[in-house]
């Protein structure tokens, strides 16, 4: 690592996170004056958009390569008081919680209690969407059936594709000038609207465009007064950047990821869409802009790697924005989730693993940040060696990249109609979540808690938390004779709680799209322009919208034990159960054993495993296919974040012998330590669900550090993970860690400060997480050398 | 697979028993009392495999190898057939190699050579590939710590070697016990002179198989002894190496 890189990232590590009421006063700002009371509410909110991006403070870092920062300076996060507003008590836990904290000053405080509050209380969507939503829903949100992604943070999950390096926002600019002209005021009714949305994307163009003018600007004035020769060069190349782009197309290195970068806290700054941003497929997006500076003469190895260096250092910059409530269990972190998509194949279908891929990785190792997250595509196309790389920075126990089946994705998009050629681009974001990028609106809408609607058919339709009937009355359990008979009571009450959830989303996905448009975040994706119509509101080419179900493996176990338990060998019966399950298996020490030794989900035994089939099937069908209101349909996930443990703890004692409270089992991964037959057996089980029916699975498995140490163990890993994705597994990552490790980091947080764990489809600092999941993570068997 | 007593453990994804990845299959019962043993609850012979139940328990074994056929595919592993001694029941033995054979499962069995000499042409021409101990060449020593003659072990090996067999020969590297000076010169003299085989792989004794003793209330004779340095590992690896050994450090 060269000094600048040394020192650039010292800061960012260093730089304390604070929360920053800058970009709040501003839009309250905006909004106060009424000046775009008459607007349509897309060219409102471009307006807006234009207000913060010309005012806000405008921050360079010394020696900084890359520039553009959200806040007034690296890791001042901002807040989002239009989608959700901060109470004063929310500033102050945010403020003095122990762990992954946002400092906030006094000013804060003060502008947030006289301005922001008054202003905003009533008129979040927010507040929106919990008025608008059913008693059933709320209900089962209270319950914990299932969490809303949207209630904190606007739509999003969506990566950039390649358009932004074809083309410069003056060229965009053009197409919007094309469309608003073809615009038919005589046959179409849409007219009007359409022709608001198209003004609203001409005016974020604008808005980002004299942003990076205002870094030209400062630039300028930095060059003016540095005395350092080479940094005044510097400084003056980079002012020359920032007026290329994104007013027009790349056509260099620095300028391609300068231009990304703008539109990155653009984008992030717009709204707080779920995951950030995202450069998608990096390494095939960047590659013809080093090629060609490579044989131009005009950027060395050294200087890319500088480059890209600097552009990890703007993602480590900027932290998640502060969540409140019950979301900030969720995903207590300040990770937010950018991926960054290496290897795969290219649009025409070669193999997509290029020289600059090498350097990628070589940048993640060498700057071990949390953000970005990173992940390799791996299609039969790509060499072993190239996985071989990945493990060697995974065998270092830093999670990362996460390695992804580029096979699988290509078959899970073409099975939902879209084209081959789109579906090669495609990638995941966030944890593990696929989609096209650049061109569909793939839009989390909450976790799914498929073990508690097993609770809640056990209690027939009972929440014994709420003490709520919230479920529908699917009988008394003890009267169910077969194993049919309880699995059909859980499909219903499944089928019934999958509804509300639809219900509420079709109304918070139209919210978003009347209230909350995003013209900058549509300007760059793919047919929204053409179609003259926001991201929010179904102008993606794709519009998919996703329930994430958590805990498959906790449910699965538990339906095992039951059926074999109680239906199978007659042993004990439904009542004793669930007196035990009452008490919390308390002085219920022999039944507690019967059940624990009841087959288990990951031993490659088809007695538990043909339940999670069957259990997925159920899930699926009662979800897939759906319509959702943007004109797509829904389709299911099966990811975690950290949901499995808020899930864990709102559910009593269940059958499988887990205890009330305890987290559920993470992603497909099997119950934490019920697996105990080894790696090919748990990918054996985790293969028995129908991986292309999914848009992404989360599968976690933890080494020992032992097992890559040499060139064999390496090798093995590859054909296992070969194998897997033979199988047609989506996903697999590793943590490689051990326990002695980990419980030594939980002794003495402060000497392992830089310990850095696999949580679900993330790494986090393992001493930064709630000692619940600290827990977990010990708990899931370690794979050892045999 | 259903408890049973002659296969005393299955272990998946063993990654140091032969090539690739490999299901092996423990045979219970060894004549051997190596004091390094490290499956010290394989020793005890369990009884006779009664006809009527060697159909079920070929069949369930079959099937425990077959779940992970598809890691064999890709790194080019298979089935192993470790111990105790599988030789000890060469009935079992050979109708699995012979069913993997069918199956086109790569086979590969793990054998100290203490069994009668009319099994060895069978295992010769049924096993893929034979992982193959040689321990101590002094007949005195031998039969004082491990209980049973050198001899049939070195004569069953120059068998194997006449029938140009697939063998890969493992050398326990115990401390005090097997790595000798006068030892190791006398197993390279003897696969020189005596055998085709180059290949060894030095196994150093480690401390892993500890904690079974304990919890099967054995005496274990190898409490004192600690493992042998990297740099005397290294030491031997060059010394088999000058004289055109290929090693391979571990399983």
């Amino acid at each position: 690592m060269n000094p600048r890189i040394d020192s650039l990232r010292a800061k960012t590590r260093a730089k304390e996170v604070s929360l920053s009421h800058e970009r709040a006063e501003l839009v309250t700002d905006f909004y106060e004056t009424h000046a775009a009371m008459g607007e349509p509410i897309p060219v409102q909110r471009a307006l807006c958009l234009k207000h913060i991006l010309e005012n806000k403070k405008i921050y360079i870092e010394d020696n900084e390569l890359i520039v553009g920062e959200r806040g007034p300076e690296p890791k001042a996060v901002p807040t989002y008081p239009e989608i959700c507003l901060h109470s004063l008590e929310d500033l102050e836990i945010l403020n003095s919680r122990p762990k992954v904290a946002y400092k906030v000053a006094g000013e804060t405080r003060q502008i947030y209690e006289k301005k922001i509050i008054p202003f905003w209380k009533g008129r979040t969507i927010r507040e929106k969407i919990f008025s608008a939503m059913a008693d059933p829903w709320l209900d089962a949100f209270d319950a914990g059936i299932f969490t809303e992604f949207q209630e904190q943070r606007s739509p999003g999950h969506t990566a950039g594709g390649d358009l932004i390096y074809r083309k410069g926002f003056t060229d965009l600019k053009s197409d919007i000038r094309c469309c608003l002209d073809r615009l038919d005021f005589f046959q179409d009714p849409r007219a009007m609207e359409k022709q608001g949305v198209l003004r609203s994307l001409d005016i974020a163009a604008d808005a980002l465009i004299s942003f990076a003018g205002r870094h030209a600007l400062e630039l300028d004035l930095l060059a003016a007064s540095e005395k350092d020769p080479g940094r005044k060069a510097e400084l003056e190349n980079m002012a020359a950047v920032c007026r290329r782009v994104p007013a027009h197309k790349p056509e260099t290195f620095h300028e391609a990821l300068q231009y990304y970068w703008f539109l990155h806290v653009g984008i992030i700054t717009e709204l707080n869409p779920w995951d950030a941003y995202n450069p998608g497929r990096f390494d095939q997006n960047l590659y013809p802009f080093y090629q060609r500076d490579m044989e131009n003469g005009t950027l060395t190895r050294e200087q890319a790697k500088e480059l890209l260096s600097c552009f990890w250092i703007k993602f480590h910059n900027h932290p998640a924005p502060p969540k409140v409530g019950v979301t900030a269990k969720e995903s207590n972190t300040y990770v937010d989730f950018c991926l960054i998509n290496l290897g795969g194949v290219t649009p025409d279908n070669r193999d997509g693993v290029n020289e600059l891929t090498y350097l990628v990785l070589d940048v993640i190792e060498e700057m071990r940040l949390l953000q970005p997250s990173s992940m390799i595509q791996v299609s039969r196309k790509n060499p072993d060696r190239f996985i071989k790389r990945a493990l060697k920075i995974i065998a270092t126990g830093f999670g990362q990249p996460s390695v992804f089946n580029t096979d699988a994705i290509l078959q899970e998009m073409t099975l939902h109609g879209k084209t081959i050629e789109d579906s090669r681009s495609a990638g995941a974001s966030g944890c593990v979540e696929a989609g096209v990028f650049g061109k569909e609106a793939y839009i989390l809408t909450g976790y799914f808690n498929l073990p508690k609607i097993l609770e809640i058919t056990l209690h027939n339709g009972r929440d014994p938390r709420t003490k709520k009937q919230i479920g529908l009355e699917t009988g008394d359990p003890e009267q169910f004779n077969t194993f049919d008979d309880l699995f059909e009571a859980y499909q219903l009450q499944l089928n019934y709680f999958v509804d509300i959830k639809i219900r509420g989303s079709n109304i918070i996905e139209q919210i978003n799209g009347t209230h909350m448009p995003v013209p900058l975040l549509s300007l760059v994706t793919e047919d929204c322009i053409e179609n003259a119509r926001d991201y929010n509101q179904g102008g993606a080419r794709y519009n998919t919208s996703y329930i994430q179900g958590v805990g498959i493996g906790t449910l699965t176990d538990c339906l095992s034990a039951l059926k074999y338990v109680v239906y199978d060998q007659r042993r004990v019966s439904m009542e004793k159960i669930l007196a035990a399950l009452e008490k919390d298996f308390e002085e219920e020490d022999i039944l507690h054993h019967q059940l624990k030794k009841a087959p288990k989900y990951g031993n490659d035994d088809d007695a538990a495993d043909d339940i999670l089939r069957q259990v997925f099937q159920a899930f699926h069908n009662a979800v897939t296919g759906r319509p959702n209101a943007r004109g797509g349909v829904y389709r299911i996930d099966l990811l975690p974040t950290t949901c499995h443990v808020y899930f864990g703890e709102i559910t009593g004692a269940l059958p499988d012998g887990r205890k009330a409270g305890i987290p559920f089992s993470e992603g497909i991964s099997p119950v934490q330590g019920a697996d105990t037959c080894g790696p090919t057996a748990v990918l054996k089980s985790a293969a028995k669900i129908d991986h292309l029916k999914t848009g992404g699975t989360l599968l976690n498995q933890k080494f020992l550090p032992e097992l890559m140490k040499d060139e064999k163990g390496s090798q093995t890993v590859v054909h296992l993970i070969r194998s897997y994705f033979k199988m047609d597994g989506h996903h697999i990552q590793f943590n490689v860690v051990d326990e002695k490790t980990l419980r030594e980091a939980q002794k003495n947080p402060e000497a392992h400060r830089d310990l850095i764990v696999r949580v679900a489809g993330y790494s986090d600092y393992f001493v930064d997480l709630t000692e619940a999941l600290q827990e977990e993570i010990i708990q899931r068997t370690a794979h050892a050398v045999i | 697979m259903m408890q049973n007593a002659h296969i005393f453990k299955i272990q998946r994804y063993s990654i140091h028993d032969g090539p690739g990845i490999r299901t092996t299959l423990f045979f219970q019962g060894c004549p051997l009392r190596c004091p390094w043993c490290h499956n010290p609850e394989s020793q005890k012979m369990p009884g006779k495999i009664r006809a009527e139940e060697m159909d079920g328990l070929v069949s369930g074994l079959i099937s425990e190898i077959e779940k992970d056929r598809i890691f064999y595919d890709d790194s080019g592993g298979g089935a192993t057939f470790s111990g105790g001694e599988p030789l000890s029941r060469p009935d079992l033995l050979f109708r699995l190699l012979d069913q993997c054979r069918e199956g086109e499962i790569h086979t590969c069995v793990d054998t100290s050579g203490c069994a009668d000499a009319k099994f060895l042409s069978g295992l010769a021409e049924k096993a893929d590939l034979i992982l193959y101990d040689i321990k101590l060449m002094d007949a005195k020593a031998h039969e004082t710590l491990i209980g049973k003659p050198v001899f049939p072990v070195l004569d069953n090996l120059r068998r194997l070697s006449d029938q140009k067999a697939n063998v890969w020969m493992r050398f326990p590297f115990i401390p005090g016990m097997t790595d000798t000076k006068a030892n190791i010169k006398a197993v390279m003299c003897f696969l020189e002179k005596d055998t085709v085989f180059r290949k060894i792989h030095i196994l150093p004794f480690h401390k892993a198989g500890e904690g079974k003793y304990e919890a099967l209330k054995f005496k274990n004779p190898m409490k004192e002894i600690k493992p042998p340095s990297p740099e005397r590992v290294a030491e031997v690896k060059a010394e088999f190496e000058s004289r055109g050994f290929q090693v391979i450090i571990g399983g």
